[in-house]
């Protein structure tokens, strides 16, 4: 080797042994400091050479506002509070409509389709096969989620075109950073409330692969709009009940919030433990504007989130529950020896289901659910039905119903031996289990990976039955 | 894309001092003009009153981080003027960010052009101050002034200038006001005329000005013609791997050598 060269490269080697010693030394504080020291000046600057400084373009109000909706202590709280009144307010504007949309759907065009199909003569198996499967599975999804979404949405993009979810991803930021993970994931994790697929796609808006990859496994954490209804009927049935009927609304939708929160609470943990194993590596910097507060256009925003968001999740969930529905049909009606394939799959699992706070009816249902979670309450009650051989209730072994009331609900449940803590390991697991078909197809699309798609679908499973397996234990042991 | 029109060409009131509207044509240029800056500050604007090009840019995630090139003449000399990606600042690991970064710092254009919004002077002058310690060659072109007046907001200019070690323009690109100045401001700095003397951040404290000191001696040691060791050194206790492993290959060495020779294996 050419000596200059050889001197070179030692050169280079202490330098770098210098800035990997420096570096251990300061840790993050180095950069943190740089950035404060450059917005120190440009202060000391603009100070300097502005006169006026009253005209700085923002209102006082805002920057008052701004002060304590992202301040530290009371940051959170406000944030909880409004997403506790979002749910409120869908909890209990809900029902009513639901309620009348599917006494429509159900009661009358339900009847009005089978006699139809009974005069002309059509074979009951694919009378059942379309109308008490596909058909129902519709209706009741409509039922179920047009009315929620039609008042979740248009609040949420009410809060949004106000200007306050900026606010909320600058509150996430720091806890995000501190996990390691990318302070735009504030951003996704929102999107993910929404719909998963959403959030995964939106992803992109981080340029790390590292972070963007944490940003795309845990956006599953994001209680999205089709397990909503499972949450909050869930709710409604077992936690509402604990408590005098007029808190009833209000303890269910803590308890959901309580659930959204654990979900935060997931992501953050999540991100902080891949960013310390498989993905490690620093958290990157942004700017994040907060852009000025806005009265929102009531009317815009009701077109745009009724046409953009509500029609279009309420159509996918058309779409998948379809299929779905005859699936249903399909496993309950086929038999083999006398016991459904549905009967057969509950007797295999229940025992190790029981074990860990769910039932067989719960997995069976998570199976057919993997294209959407909406229909996972439906095919839950109809199993539930067929295997406790309950007479006079639905139309039968096999047909998903819509029921009148929630109470009648959960007493169908409780006949199928559900206790409180079955209510709550099924809000627990529909919160942590796999991905929707779409948002695994999504992943897959984005990261381009079969490993991290693979490790995307099964790591929220499997973290699902431990945290039921625990608080099971928990439970048997209380009780 | 167009070139330009014959009718502006003539008009006297385009003809801003003794600048050439060059639109698409940049062969045989004899500087490099980067024009940078917060997004939504008019600097597209400005590149469009330059080169007679009419370039279209938005800011939003996701949007493909394209580089708007073009060229005019002014007093003789030819400029390629690169309109470079709207940035907040230089720090983070955005693509936005890097190709900003990356195209002062690797394509070492001879004048920097930011461009500042007056209305908010205190947020652009984060990047402001971090571009004054990439390079020491550039021009604050203090833009949207008639919207800063109109908000009573007054900037002493000559004292910003003073402040920051660089020609300080006020400009108001939507109206072309301002245009002769700052392109008068550019020559001089291009040419040599002026010379610059860029602030340097000051707030460290003494433990971290003191690494930063030590390592930036051992990058001039190194690379004795870097023009930006200190920004180097800043950049590398930052744990910036780009610039880690130029360092490590040798890379950045070769940032001394003639400015636009090295244009084609930029980005």
């Amino acid at each position: 080797m050419n000596p200059t060269i050889k001197e070179n490269k030692n050169n280079i080697d202490e330098l770098v042994s210098f800035v990997n010693e420096k570096r251990w030394e300061f840790r993050e504080d180095f950069h943190d400091h740089v950035v404060q020291s450059i917005f120190d000046d440009a202060y000391k600057i603009s100070q300097k050479v502005t006169s006026n400084s009253n005209g700085k373009g923002r209102r006082g109000w805002e920057v008052s506002l701004d002060k304590i909706v992202t301040s530290r202590i009371f940051g959170f709280p406000i944030m909880f509070f409004l997403l506790a009144l979002v749910f409120w307010v869908t909890i209990e504007g809900a029902n009513v409509p639901s309620a009348m949309i599917a006494s429509f759907l159900v009661d009358t065009i339900q009847p009005f389709l089978k006699s139809v199909s009974a005069s002309i003569g059509i074979p009951s198996f694919i009378d059942g096969l379309l109308i008490d499967g596909a058909y129902l599975a519709m209706a009741w999804v409509i039922s179920v989620m047009l009315p929620p979404m039609a008042i979740f949405f248009p609040l949420f993009t009410l809060l949004e075109d106000f200007g306050y979810l900026p606010r909320v991803a600058f509150n996430m930021d720091r806890l995000f950073q501190k996990a390691g993970a990318h302070g735009k994931q504030a951003l996704t994790m929102s999107m993910g409330f929404g719909c998963n697929a959403a959030g995964v796609i939106a992803a992109r808006i981080i340029d790390s692969p590292r972070e963007r990859l944490i940003a795309i496994i845990t956006n599953n954490f994001s209680l999205c709009n089709g397990r909503w209804p499972t949450q909050i009927l869930i709710a409604s049935i077992f936690i509402g009940s604990l408590v005098p009927s007029y808190l009833a609304g209000l303890a269910s939708a803590a308890a959901v919030v309580s659930i959204a929160i654990l979900g935060i609470t997931l992501s953050l943990v999540s991100s902080w433990a891949l960013s310390k194993t498989v993905l490690k590596g620093e958290a990157s910097a942004f700017s994040l504007e907060l852009p000025p507060y806005r009265p929102p256009s009531i009317l815009r925003t009701l077109y745009t989130s009724l046409i953009d968001r509500t029609i279009f999740v309420l159509w996918r969930a058309i779409v998948f529950a379809i299929p779905a529905g005859m699936a249903i049909w399909l496993v309950a009606n086929v038999k083999i020896e006398d016991l459904s394939i549905a009967q057969y799959f509950i007797n295999f699992s229940d025992p190790f289901a029981l074990f860990i706070g769910l039932n067989g009816v719960i997995f069976l249902a998570y199976i057919i659910a993997i294209p959407a979670n909406e229909i996972v309450i439906p095919t839950i009650l109809m199993l539930t039905v067929a295997t406790i051989g309950m007479n006079g209730v639905g139309q039968g072994e096999g047909v998903m119903f819509e029921l009148e009331s929630i109470k009648e609900t959960g007493n169908i449940l409780r006949a199928g031996g559900w206790t409180v803590l079955t209510g709550i390991n099924l809000m627990l697991f529909s919160l942590i289990h796999n991905p929707c078909s779409t948002t695994i197809y999504t992943i897959y699309k984005e990261t381009g990976s079969l490993k991290w798609t693979v490790f995307s679908t099964l790591f929220p499973v499997v973290l699902g039955l431990v945290v039921c397996f625990l608080v099971a234990q928990f439970w048997f042991i209380l009780a | 894309m167009n070139t330009i029109n014959s009718n502006c060409e003539t008009c006297p009131v385009h003809n801003v001092a003794n600048l050439v509207k060059l639109g698409v044509e940049m062969e045989g240029y004899d500087y490099i003009v980067a024009l940078a800056g917060n997004p939504n500050t008019g600097k597209s604007t400005i590149f469009n009153n330059l080169t007679g090009l009419r370039q279209h840019t938005g800011n939003w995630p996701g949007k493909t981080v394209s580089r708007g090139e073009g060229g005019f003449e002014y007093s003789t000399s030819r400029f390629k003027l690169v309109d470079l990606p709207g940035t907040y600042s230089l720090l983070s690991t955005s693509t936005d960010e890097e190709v900003a970064r990356n195209f002062i710092l690797f394509g070492q254009p001879d004048v920097t052009v930011i461009v500042v919004d007056a209305t908010k002077l205190e947020r652009n002058l984060n990047l402001v101050l971090q571009i004054l310690e990439i390079t020491n060659r550039a021009v604050v072109s203090l833009n949207l002034i008639d919207e800063a007046k109109r908000k009573k907001i007054e900037i002493n200019y000559r004292e910003l200038s003073k402040q920051l070690g660089v020609p300080v323009i006020p400009t108001a690109a939507r109206s072309k006001d301002g245009m002769k100045e700052l392109l008068s401001a550019i020559h001089q700095v291009a040419t040599g005329k002026y010379v610059c003397k860029p602030y340097q951040i000051k707030g460290y404290t003494k433990k971290i000005r003191k690494s930063i000191d030590e390592l930036t001696k051992k990058v001039e040691a190194l690379y004795p013609a870097l023009p930006n060791s200190r920004w180097v050194a800043i950049r590398l206790l930052e744990g910036d791997q780009t610039i880690m492993d130029s360092v490590k290959s040798g890379e950045i060495g070769h940032l001394t050598t003639t400015p636009t020779s090295n244009m084609s294996n930029v980005i």
